[in-house]
């Protein structure tokens, strides 16, 4: 128990991290995965093909070796620079890496949510003259949003849970960072290990039953 | 049959025009962001015959290559078979009747799913150690950590299968005079299993994906041997390493979601079950059914 | 019918684990020394990214802590061949696979520190490394450890070379205010040093000499700065409280120093390398506890 103490604010410090990445990683993965599924669904061959391979590609891809490509190909080579601080570099470089593996998934679960909108709603959009944009954005995507609250949770906590592995994207400032040193001082400490899991379940548990609950709140009755 | 088709109408002359348009302004943007990354790499150097020299010789694949994917498939072979038993032990022990067997079942389940697993890899890495003396605990510690966080998601798709299967199934069972365990063994178990099989396939993707989390700890997997060592063996050749050692896992991964693919159609088409495919449970604590939509989605996160 | 292909796959899986935990059923040696001595296989640990060092080229590692631990060993063996398994034994590593006994020994650029040698230890040292500085062949703008000030240098993970230049004493030396980039470890430093993404490589001379060698024989332009401000003194890392096999260590570099043959190693591996400055004469033994 005393390590907890002692090091708690070490390892507090480093949850931090893995709460300000999440949220970044959150935010962009959710508006890149939307552009990812316009395209997936898109009329244009093109676009089609370069999400599902985008998609195949990052989804297979493990995270370790996506963070990597992250620091080393898109920072490091193609010069893409967010700071002139490293560390404050490295922190966005691994978010954007997160954000990257995580749209993809949030692409899949919005694709099988407009599986989920009837036949009907998109005939009925079409019918009344609305474009393929204008029916995706105000008729399909709406109800598709609604219909994976919940999925789309279950693939925020798994992201919240992915932030530790920072480390592979070059950011050593994270609660697995910090408990790596802190156990290569100390050995392996119970408490310490305990308190950073339930940090972490005090944070996934919420979210998963807030987008429970606003999954069946929102839920489309049909 | 696809949604594609449900979102635009067939083009007339027009929207022909339109779309042909949109193509070739596409595939300017693509290609334009594939070559800026080409040329980025390009004026690192990143291209040149030198660093991708090492990839075209026996030597590196049978030295560092190969080893470590074997050390990777290792790792993912034993801890595939010990989670699919956690999975079905605590599965059904949490479809029991007895609450003292039930209720600490759910835990284990709840509780190993909901912690990061790269987390309780690093931590049964440095507490074997004090438990059990001497050794070397990477590979232990990988299996170990991939078990418990997957077989825990398998519990879920378990339980999931075998509520899956109607409810007729089993009161008829029980009508003509089965026992408990005949009617699980013999009526629910066998259709469950047809059901849960993709949802089982695509989450040994995922832990085939997670050996990778080894590397941090330093198990000799592919990542450890193909983008650690070998790097340092060729200088220069960091990130061809890492673009080759992505495409062998990529393909890897692909071979088995391609199986699992196959395996869905077919247990589709099969007639030998009464219940509907299972959806992968996710990764952490939201109820889902079977009819809950998203089940390619989570394929494969973490 | 799929319910028995199930159960058999259980089945196999029971006789897995047992396979398992059936294994380690080794002869067990109280110390390392008599393991070598009785013919046993002594697990080795070495590093196998650093080039000139321990470097994993096929079957085994090679470098100067490779032929350094061979000649140690044959040594303690009264001249014969030891039989060796090596291990990769990184930074981060080191104490608990010794404490872990996942290795025997350690020859891995461990340098000898008091909050070492309160969980490790040391026979030797058997060779002194100075931390030294490296930069890019055509950087001007960099010649002693000082103008580090607001440069970017490398912090690879699990060492703590870098504090020797950001913090003050005791933990650190020179304070002063560089900027650290996160790095895996230092071959992915070298990487970035490279690529310009920053500025200077900060660790053991030997360390950086071999990747210095190492890029000027595919092209890479590296300078070492030669402005050594520490000493680093290599161990060879034991169990904590193996004074025995400690003493025999320590008699057998002892001899490798009087016979010439450490001095020649040295050369082998580091030989003509601008700047580095070998040791010349055996470092003083620490004394084994």
């Amino acid at each position: 128990m005393d390590e907890l103490i002692q090091y708690g604010p070490f390892l507090a410090e480093g949850f931090l991290e893995n709460i300000k990445l999440a949220l970044v990683a959150g935010v962009i993965s959710l508006i890149f995965g939307t552009v990812l599924v316009s395209m997936r669904v898109s009329p244009t061959p093109v676009l089609r093909a370069a999400g599902t391979i985008y998609v195949n590609v990052v989804r297979n891809t493990p995270l370790t070796l996506v963070l990597a490509f992250s620091a080393l190909g898109l920072s490091d080579t193609l010069g893409l620079t967010f700071s002139t601080v490293p560390r404050v570099n490295s922190f966005w470089v691994v978010g954007l890496g997160l954000a990257a593996y995580t749209s993809a998934f949030v692409c899949e679960a919005l694709r099988s949510g407009i599986n989920t909108v009837p036949l009907g709603q998109a005939e009925a959009a079409r019918s009344i003259g609305l474009t393929f944009m204008q029916s995706l954005t105000l008729i399909i995507l709406p109800q598709a949003f609604r219909s994976v609250i919940a999925p789309l949770g279950s693939v925020m906590i798994a992201m919240i849970k992915n932030t530790t592995v920072a480390t592979a994207g070059g950011y050593l400032a994270d609660a697995a960072a910090n408990m790596k040193e802190v156990f290569d001082t100390t050995g392996a400490s119970i408490p310490i290990f305990l308190g950073i899991v339930l940090a972490f379940m005090a944070v996934t548990l919420p979210v998963g039953y807030f987008t429970g609950w606003l999954a069946r709140r929102l839920a489309v009755v049909r | 049959m696809s949604t594609t088709s449900v979102l635009f109408d067939a083009p007339g002359p027009r929207a022909r025009v339109r779309n042909g348009l949109l193509t070739v302004v596409s595939i300017i943007a693509v290609g334009a962001v594939l070559y800026g990354i080409y040329r980025g790499f390009d004026a690192k150097g990143q291209w040149e015959g030198r660093i991708w020299e090492p990839f075209i010789r026996w030597e590196t694949w049978d030295v560092y290559i190969i080893p470590g994917l074997i050390g990777t498939l290792r790792a993912a072979a034993v801890a595939a078979v010990l989670a699919l038993v956690f999975g079905a032990v605590f599965g059904l022990a949490r479809l029991s009747d007895h609450a003292w067997i039930r209720v600490p079942a759910g835990l284990v389940v709840e509780v190993f799913r909901a912690i990061p697993l790269l987390l309780l890899i690093f931590f049964i890495f440095y507490l074997l150690p004090t438990v059990m003396g001497g050794g070397d605990y990477a590979f232990i510690a990988v299996v170990l950590g991939l078990t418990l966080y997957n077989g825990s998601v398998l519990a879920e798709v378990v339980r999931a299968g075998v509520l899956s299967v109607p409810k007729g199934q089993s009161e008829a069972a029980y009508a003509v005079g089965m026992r408990k365990n005949q009617v699980m063994r013999l009526v629910l178990l066998p259709q469950a299993v047809t059901a849960m099989m993709p949802a089982i396939v695509s989450q040994l993707v995922v832990l085939l994906k997670d050996t990778a989390l080894g590397y941090i700890i330093a198990y000799v997997d592919l990542l450890n041997t193909g983008f650690k060592i070998l790097p340092a063996a060729f200088f220069g050749s960091l990130i061809p390493a890492a673009i080759v050692i992505g495409v062998i896992y990529v393909a890897l991964n692909m071979a088995l979601s391609a199986f699992a693919t196959w395996l869905e159609k077919r247990s589709r088409r099969s007639r030998k079950t009464a219940a509907p495919p299972v959806a992968p449970p996710g990764p952490a604590a939201v109820p889902m059914g079977p009819a809950t939509p998203g089940r390619t989605a989570l394929e494969g996160m973490e | 019918m799929r319910f028995r292909r199930l159960s058999a796959a259980v089945g196999a899986a029971g006789l897995l684990v047992a396979g398992l935990a059936a294994c380690g059923g080794d002869k067990t040696y109280a110390t390392v020394l008599e393991k070598v001595q009785d013919g046993g296989t002594v697990v080795v640990g070495t590093k196998w990214d650093q080039p000139s060092l321990g470097l994993k080229k096929g079957a085994e590692p090679e470098g100067f802590d490779v032929d350094v631990a061979k000649a140690v060993l044959k040594e303690m063996n009264g001249g014969k061949d030891v039989q060796i398994t090596w291990k990769e034994s990184a930074s981060s590593n080191r104490e608990p696979f010794l404490q872990n006994g996942t290795v025997d020994i350690i020859f891995a650029t461990y340098s000898i520190t008091e909050a070492r040698k309160q969980k490790v230890t040391f026979g030797g040292p058997y060779v002194v490394a100075h931390q030294d500085v490296m930069v890019r062949g055509n950087d001007t703008s960099i010649s002693t450890p000082q103008d580090l000030k607001g440069k970017r240098i490398c912090k690879a993970a699990g060492s703590n070379s870098y504090k020797r230049i950001t913090d003050p004493p005791p933990d650190g030396q020179l304070d002063l205010d560089a900027q650290l980039v996160d790095a895996a470890n230092y071959s992915e430093c070298v990487q970035k040093l490279q690529g310009n993404n920053l500025d200077a490589v900060t660790t053991d001379d030997l360390i950086l000499a071999g990747f210095a060698k190492q890029a000027a024989a595919s092209g890479g332009q590296f300078k070492v700065l030669g402005q050594p401000f520490t000493d680093e003194k290599y161990g060879v890392g034991l169990k904590k409280g193996d004074t025995k096999t400690c003493e025999a260590v320590n008699a057998a570099i002892k001899k490798l120093w009087d016979n010439g043959t450490m001095k020649q190693l040295q050369e082998k591996w580091f030989g003509g390398i601008q700047g580095l400055k070998l040791t010349e004469s055996a470092p003083p033994a620490e004394g084994c506890a």
